[in-house]
Parts: C-alpha cells; sequence; structure tokens
C-alpha cells in the first residue's frame, strides 16, 4: 500500500525566481520597475542638461505675465494687457463653446441621418449613405478648411450690408451672412426679464411635474390624460403672460447697415472660424453617429416589435416604450466617445485661427514665452481632465444600464 | 358522384390557360417605385425633396466640372480661357501633379521610386490581406520593408541590408532556442540583432560607395500624398505589435506592467493627435541627450505610432475579452505556458475577431496624418495650403485642389473600409 503523504516543503532557492510561476512574475515586475526608474531618471536626466545649457528652468510665473496679444472671440473679459492664464481660460471657454455647440448638432445631424438610412424609401436611403460615406472617409482638417473657404471665399463682404441703398440686403431684416462672419439679432435684457426668464424655467418645471402626475395618474387609475398639448400649454402660456405683463423687457438689437460706414454694428457676431469649426465637426461627427443610431436600431430584434404590437400597442409607443429604450442601450455609448471626438478634434481649431486652448495656451502664449514644456503640460492636463470625466460619465451610466443577470 | 358533378356544370375547363404576367401595379419599375418611392404621401414628399437635393448638388457641380480647363499655366490665364462662364480651373492639377504628389523638394528625375514603391505595396499587402493567397507570398511583405526605404531614401544599398541581415539574424536566434524557452529565445534574438547592426555601423560607412546607385533623398524632401502614405503605412504597421504587447499587458495579472499600460493607453487617449504631434516639434527635443538631433518625420512617426498604438490595444483587448473563457483554460490545461498559449490559442482568434477594428483604427489614423500639416510639415493638405496657394500663380484656387486632396483620401478610406466590410462577412460565416 502506497500513503499519499505531501511532498516535502522546498525551501527557497535563488532560481526558483524563474523558475516558479509563484515567484516569477515578482522577478519581472522588479525587472520592469527597475527598467521604468531609469527610463524616468534618463529622461529627466537628459531633461535638466538640457534645461540648463539653455539657461531655463521649469516654473509657471509666464502664466501671471501679460499676454500681450489680442483674441478675437471672448466671452469673458480679456485685453492684450490680461495675463497668460486669463488667455487661456478664454481659450478653454471657447474650446468649450464650440464643444458643446457641435456636439448638440452632431447629434441632431446623426439621428436623422440614422434613421432615414433606414427608410423605406430607396432614394432618401441612398442620399443618406452617400453622405454617410462622403464625410466619414474624408478627412475632418479638410472638411474644416473647405467649410472655412466657402465662407471667407463665396460670402459677400459686410461693406455690402452697409449704407441705405445695399448691394445685398439683410436676411429677413435681421441677418447678415458675411465673409466674415454671421451677424445675427442680440436680446438686450431690459428691467424686468429676469422676471420672465424666471417664469420661463419655472414652467418647464411645470412641464415635469404634470408629466409625473398624469404618469401617476394612468398607473394608479388607468386614465390617460393627454399629454401633449398640456405641455406645450403650459411651457408658453405663463412665458407670454409674464412678457407682457412687465411690458416686453426683452428686445432684440439687429445688426445696424446704417450706424458705421466700415462695418456692420450692433447684434451679435459669430465668426467665421467659429462657424466652420462647428459645421465641420458636426457635419463630420454627424455621420459617425448616423452609423451608432443605425446599428442601435438594428440591434433591436424584429421580435420586440412583433412581440408590443401582438399586445396592442400603436406604432408611437411600440417605438417609445419597446424599441428606443433598448436602442439606447446601444447607442449611448459610442454616442458618448463620439462627444469626447469632437472635443478631440476641436483642437483642429488652430487651422482656421479659432482661439481655442490649442491656439492660445499651445500656440501664441508657447510661441511668445518660449515655455514649451510647461503650456504642453496644462494643455495635456486640461484635455485628460475632460477625457477622464466624460469616461466617468460613461462608465457609472453603463453600470446604471447594464442587463441585470445572474 | 364525379360523374354526375361533371354533368350538371354546363362547361369545365380540361387545359390549363397559360400563366399571365403580375399586372403592372404589382411588379416592374412601376410597383418597385410605389412600394420604394412613393409608399404614403410622407414618402412621396421625401422622394420629391430628395430629387431636389440630388437637382440642386447635379446643378452646382457638373456645369463646373465639364467646363474645366486643364491647360493654362496660371489662374490668371484661365480665367481667360473661361471668359466669365463657370467653370474650374483643373490646369492647377496638370501643372502641380508632382507637387501635390510628391512634395516640391523631391527630386522629379527620381518620381519613379515612390511610384514604384507604392506599386510594391500592393504586393506585399496583398498575403496580408487576402488569407486565400499561398502564405509563400508573405516573404514578399517581409523584405518590402527594406526595399521601400532603399527606393524612397535612396543612399547606400548596405543599410536596408544591414537592417534586414539583424531580423534575419535575430530570427535564427529564436528559431533555434525559443522552442524550448520563450524568453531566452527571444533577448537571445534581440541580442543578435543589435549585434549584427552595431557591427553594420563600422561596416558600411567602407562600403558606401561615392555615388550611390540611387540618389540619397532627404528626410525633409519628402512632401505631398507620398508623405501621408509614408506616415499612414508605416505607423499603422509599427503600432499593430506595440498594441499587442500593450493589450497583453493590460491584462496582464501582474499588477505594476498592467498600471504601466493602463497609464500609457488613458493618457494616450485622453489628449488630441495635435497635442502629441506638438510635443514631437517643440518637447520631445528636450528629453534626448544634449546634441542630438534627429528628423522631424521619424519624430512625428514615433508620436503618431504611440498614438495609433493606444487605439489599436483597446481594439485587441476587446478581442481578447470577448474569447470564451474556455479558451485560456483549454490552453492551461494543456500544460501550455503563458507565451505558448498566447501564440498557438489565444491571438490567433483574439487577432481575427479584432481586424475589422483594427482596420477604422487604420482608416482614422490615415485621415489624421493630414494634421501634421498644423506643425509646418508638407503634406497634401500643407502643399495646398502652403507653397501652392501662396504662389501667385494659383492663389484663390480652391475649390479644385481640396476636390482633389478629397477624392485622394476618399478613395484610400473607401476601399479599406469597403476590404474590412467584405472581411467581416468572411469572418462572420466562419463562425456559424
Amino acid at each position: 500500500m502506497t500513503a499519499l503523504t505531501d511532498p516535502p516543503k522546498e525551501s527557497f532557492r535563488i532560481g526558483m525566481l524563474l523558475s516558479d510561476t509563484r515567484y516569477r512574475s515578482l522577478t519581472f515586475q522588479a525587472i520592469a520597475l527597475i527598467l521604468l526608474i531609469c527610463a524616468i531618471a534618463y529622461l529627466a536626466n537628459n531633461l535638466v542638461s538640457n534645461l540648463q545649457a539653455q539657461g531655463l528652468n521649469i516654473s509657471f510665473e509666464f502664466l501671471g505675465a501679460p499676454s500681450g496679444y489680442d483674441i478675437n472671440q471672448t466671452l469673458i473679459p480679456y485685453t492684450s494687457q490680461s495675463t497668460n492664464l486669463q488667455a487661456a481660460w478664454v481659450g478653454i471657454i471657447n474650446t468649450l463653446l464650440v464643444a458643446v455647440l457641435a456636439c448638440a448638432t452632431a447629434t441632431v445631424f446623426g439621428v436623422i441621418a440614422g434613421v432615414l438610412r433606414l427608410s423605406n424609401n430607396w432614394l432618401v436611403r441612398k442620399l443618406m449613405s452617400f453622405y454617410v460615406e462622403i464625410f466619414r472617409n474624408i478627412p475632418v482638417l479638410i472638411w474644416i478648411i473647405i467649410i472655412f473657404t466657402i465662407i471667407t471665399a463665396s460670402m459677400p463682404g459686410p461693406r455690402d450690408y452697409l449704407g441705405e441703398d445695399p448691394a445685398t440686403a439683410l436676411k429677413l431684416g435681421y441677418f447678415a451672412f458675411t465673409n466674415r462672419g454671421i451677424y445675427v439679432p442680440a436680446p438686450i435684457w431690459g428691467p424686468g426679464s429676469g422676471i420672465v426668464v424666471g417664469v420661463f424655467f419655472a414652467s418647464i418645471a411645470g412641464v415635469f411635474a404634470y408629466r409625473r402626475y398624469a404618469k401617476k395618474l394612468l398607473f394608479d387609475t388607468g386614465k390617460l390624460l393627454p399629454m401633449g398639448w398640456p405641455s406645450l400649454v403650459i411651457l408658453i402660456v405663463p412665458s407670454v403672460i409674464a412678457y407682457f405683463a412687465m411690458g416686453g423687457p426683452i428686445t432684440l438689437d439687429a445688426p445696424d447697415p446704417l450706424a458705421n460706414r466700415f462695418n456692420l454694428q450692433g447684434g451679435l457676431q459669430i465668426p467665421a472660424p467659429l462657424i466652420a469649426l462647428w459645421f465641420a465637426l458636426s457635419i463630420y461627427t454627424g455621420a459617425f453617429i448616423a452609423e451608432n443610431v443605425r446599428a442601435g436600431i438594428q440591434a433591436v430584434s424584429k421580435g420586440q416589435t412583433e412581440a408590443a404590437a401582438a399586445l396592442g400597442m400603436r406604432p408611437g409607443r411600440i417605438m417609445n416604450l419597446v424599441v428606443l429604450p433598448q436602442a439606447l442601450r446601444v447607442i449611448i455609448p459610442p454616442l458618448i466617445s463620439q462627444y469626447l471626438n469632437i472635443t478631440k478634434n476641436s483642437s483642429l481649431a488652430i487651422a482656421v485661427g479659432y482661439a481655442d486652448i490649442t491656439a492660445t495656451l499651445g500656440g501664441i502664449t508657447l510661441n511668445t514665452s518660449g515655455r514649451a514644456i510647461e503650456c504642453i503640460l496644462l494643455l495635456m492636463l486640461f484635455y485628460l481632465i475632460i477625457s477622464l470625466s466624460i469616461s466617468a460619465v460613461m462608465n457609472v451610466y453603463n453600470n446604471a444600464i447594464k442587463l441585470k443577470e445572474r | 358522384m364525379s360523374d354526375t358533378h361533371a354533368h350538371s356544370v354546363a362547361f369545365v375547363r380540361t387545359e390549363t390557360i397559360p400563366q399571365m404576367a403580375p399586372p403592372s401595379s404589382a411588379s416592374g419599375p412601376i410597383a418597385w417605385m410605389r412600394e420604394n418611392l412613393f409608399a404614403t404621401w410622407a414618402n412621396a414628399l421625401l422622394t420629391v425633396s430628395a430629387l431636389y437635393v440630388i437637382y440642386l448638388l447635379i446643378t452646382a457641380t457638373l456645369p463646373w466640372i465639364l467646363n474645366g480647363i486643364w491647360n493654362t499655366d496660371s489662374l490668371a490665364e484661365c480665367r481667360e480661357a473661361l471668359e466669365g462662364q463657370v467653370g474650374a480651373c483643373f490646369s492647377v492639377l496638370t501643372e502641380r501633379w508632382n507637387q501635390l504628389l510628391f512634395g516640391f523638394q523631391y527630386p522629379s528625375d527620381q518620381y519613379w521610386r515612390p511610384g514604384l514603391a507604392f506599386v510594391l505595396l500592393f504586393f506585399a499587402a496583398a498575403p496580408v490581406l487576402f488569407f486565400d493567397l499561398p502564405r509563400k507570398l508573405l516573404i514578399m511583405t517581409a523584405i518590402y520593408p527594406f526595399i521601400a526605404y532603399w527606393l524612397i531614401w535612396g543612399g547606400t544599398i548596405w543599410i536596408p541590408i544591414f537592417a534586414a541581415l539583424g531580423f534575419v539574424a535575430g530570427y535564427f536566434v529564436f528559431d533555434r532556442f525559443g522552442k524550448s524557452n520563450f524568453a531566452a529565445g527571444f533577448f537571445g534574438g534581440v541580442a543578435a540583432a543589435f549585434a549584427v547592426w552595431i557591427l553594420s555601423g563600422y561596416v558600411t560607412p567602407a562600403l558606401t560607395p561615392e555615388t550611390p546607385f540611387l540618389e540619397a533623398v532627404q528626410s525633409r524632401d519628402m512632401g505631398g500624398f507620398m508623405l501621408n502614405m509614408i506616415l499612414g503605412v508605416v505607423c499603422v504597421s509599427l503600432s499593430v505589435p506595440l498594441g499587442i504587447a500593450l493589450a497583453l499587458g493590460r491584462q496582464s495579472s501582474m499588477p505594476l506592467i498592467k498600471w504601466i499600460c493602463v497609464v500609457f493607453i488613458e493618457f494616450v487617449r485622453g489628449v488630441p493627435l495635435i497635442t502629441l504631434l506638438f510635443v514631437a516639434n517643440v518637447v520631445l527635443a528636450y528629453f534626448l541627450p544634449p546634441g542630438t538631433t534627429f528628423d522631424l518625420i521619424l519624430r512625428v512617426i514615433i508620436m503618431i505610432t504611440m498614438f495609433a498604438s493606444a487605439y489599436i490595444a483597446e481594439v485587441i483587448r476587446g478581442g481578447l475579452a470577448a474569447l470564451p473563457k474556455g479558451q485560456y483554460e483549454a490552453a492551461d490545461s494543456l500544460g501550455l505556458d503563458y507565451p505558448q498559449a498566447m501564440r498557438l490559442i489565444i491571438l490567433p482568434q483574439a487577432l481575427k475577431i479584432s481586424i475589422p477594428g483594427i482596420v477604422n483604427v487604420a482608416v482614422g489614423l490615415f485621415k489624421d496624418t493630414t494634421l501634421v500639416s498644423v506643425i509646418s510639415m508638407f503634406d497634401l493638405v500643407g502643399m495646398i495650403r502652403g507653397p501652392i496657394l501662396a504662389s501667385t500663380d494659383w492663389n484663390g484656387v480652391y475649390w479644385e485642389l481640396f476636390s482633389f486632396a478629397a477624392i485622394l483620401f476618399f478613395v484610400v478610406c473607401y476601399g479599406i473600409s469597403q476590404y474590412s466590410q467584405w472581411l467581416e462577412r468572411r469572418l462572420a460565416t466562419d463562425h456559424r
């Protein structure tokens, strides 16, 4: 008879660092750590000696110094006497502005094109795949430049709108499309306009409250209240009443062709670089979003639609209650990464002279101060913070909608 | 029973009548149009508006293209030849095609070299892209980089030959020792390759003739669409192995290795390519030993490769995650160690799943090579915005040039994405 015994305990030998899987991973990690430290030390050493040779040091004091350059589009107070830090803030706000605008319009373009690609209409289907293929397969930089060229090379100059008898009339009496950008009427917030705005926000809250109440009533009693027109009434009527009760405090300031002999005055100017970047990014990314939307809708199996129809639901409710919730689960994660792409691609602003963070901090400030390392470091940090926070949001969302399985 | 029934009916047809064609409302073009274009009122409205859009597109572009002028020397002459009519000045393309394709400094009597390298690219890529071709053709792929380098950059032939010899030596050492011990084979191979390269450093100057067979061309003379192709092809092919390594590292059970890979991938994916190009342009020099200078092209290739490898790593990680856990366990139960399991079981399957994703990254990367124009390199877009539009002859010709650039990129990218879709269909049938 043989008796089972534990194998004798081996004592640790040096050779086991390589031959024993228990210790081998430790060996590899130690080697990797040493290599990593050596590489960092080597690079840092080079950096220090290069900086010493040029008499430079790493410091962020240049951020406090006057920037000395002008920016054509600023949403916060800024002059050429402001600090470099202020210039960077202007850039950050401009980046976020174009990113948010482009995300919104790209979603609209993408959803329309994606739904129309699944249309029963052969011609529309083909036209939409033409749009998607054309825009997906040509670099966004070329699109940005092309659209910028369309605006600057083929639109009339502001001078054509000037004078008593202009070469070009204002469109609809309010809008001027010029090669410097689009002039739109600007709202003037008179006294009491705060109350109108407050009433408007309150009525948005009212719409939500009404919908909640209708849903609760439906679940409790089975009674179905109309949704569409009451929401619209709650949204519009109180604001209109408030507007007239306050005596019309919000007025429009249209661009005025007569005020000045050299340029249009008044109104709000949307500069050409912003329009080019905004439109190019949204139409380019819209093509990608269209593909995501199409894939998401196609991912919902036909049986779901048929089952809902068998339960006697109407087509609109099938879409709202059965297909869309399942399709959104597939659509939203790639949609968010497209938003991330828009934010990163907005750095191409530098090609058309839009003052985003890459153009201010990574462009002019870098060149005038000569602080390449610090500027690029801050620039990367900004984009990293944006993309890491967007992916954090995405992870939260993914966990929330994850199919609960065993 | 049947008899009485037959007699009680006045007439019974005894032969079958010939089949008639279905009515025109049920088949044929009219039915097709009814079903696909005018099914409902809304649908008909869509059709009409789509037709209107197509009409607008055609009336805007067709006269412009058909009236195009192909043989003048400057924009002014072209405008004169058009006599005020709408028309394109395609003569900028016939006059400057060489600059658009090869940049403005590549010696013009040597254009056949990049041209030949471009043609050979198809032969080198075919065995990788189409699995049905005989595997022996892969040898073309293996020697292509050295031939292409020699053709495009020229100079002494010994540099690519010794570079190839280094790889051959490394392969032989790996083949000899790698079977029994992967690590020994791998590091031995790397050492052998470096030994050959260091030796060649002493030998090459002695072997270099005064006037090499192919005239040497500097990196800074590369430009035009050729530069886009060079960057695209080199960076994609370098980033695939790097991406595999990063993906495996990210899946690793060793926390330190895993975190190095995670930090690298998330960092690179979190910043725009343009900032990495700025790094290549102005910052990278600070991290190199004092006094070293190397090509802007090389620095850009390093940064774009890093960029692409992070994205490819994520694609391959998806492929690795999609494999059933049973595959990993089966490899373990056969007693394979980690390199063997990866090489023989896991990676062949994971890579197969990830090929469409890798191709998508490649298309995106190829489009992104236009960004180098921002750091004042003269690629296709840089050539158009720089030397050509700035020249007095062609100042103001936008549409012809940008349409040309758009068409070049469209042809390449659309071709690649069609290949990717074909491959996806093919791989999908394999799994059923």
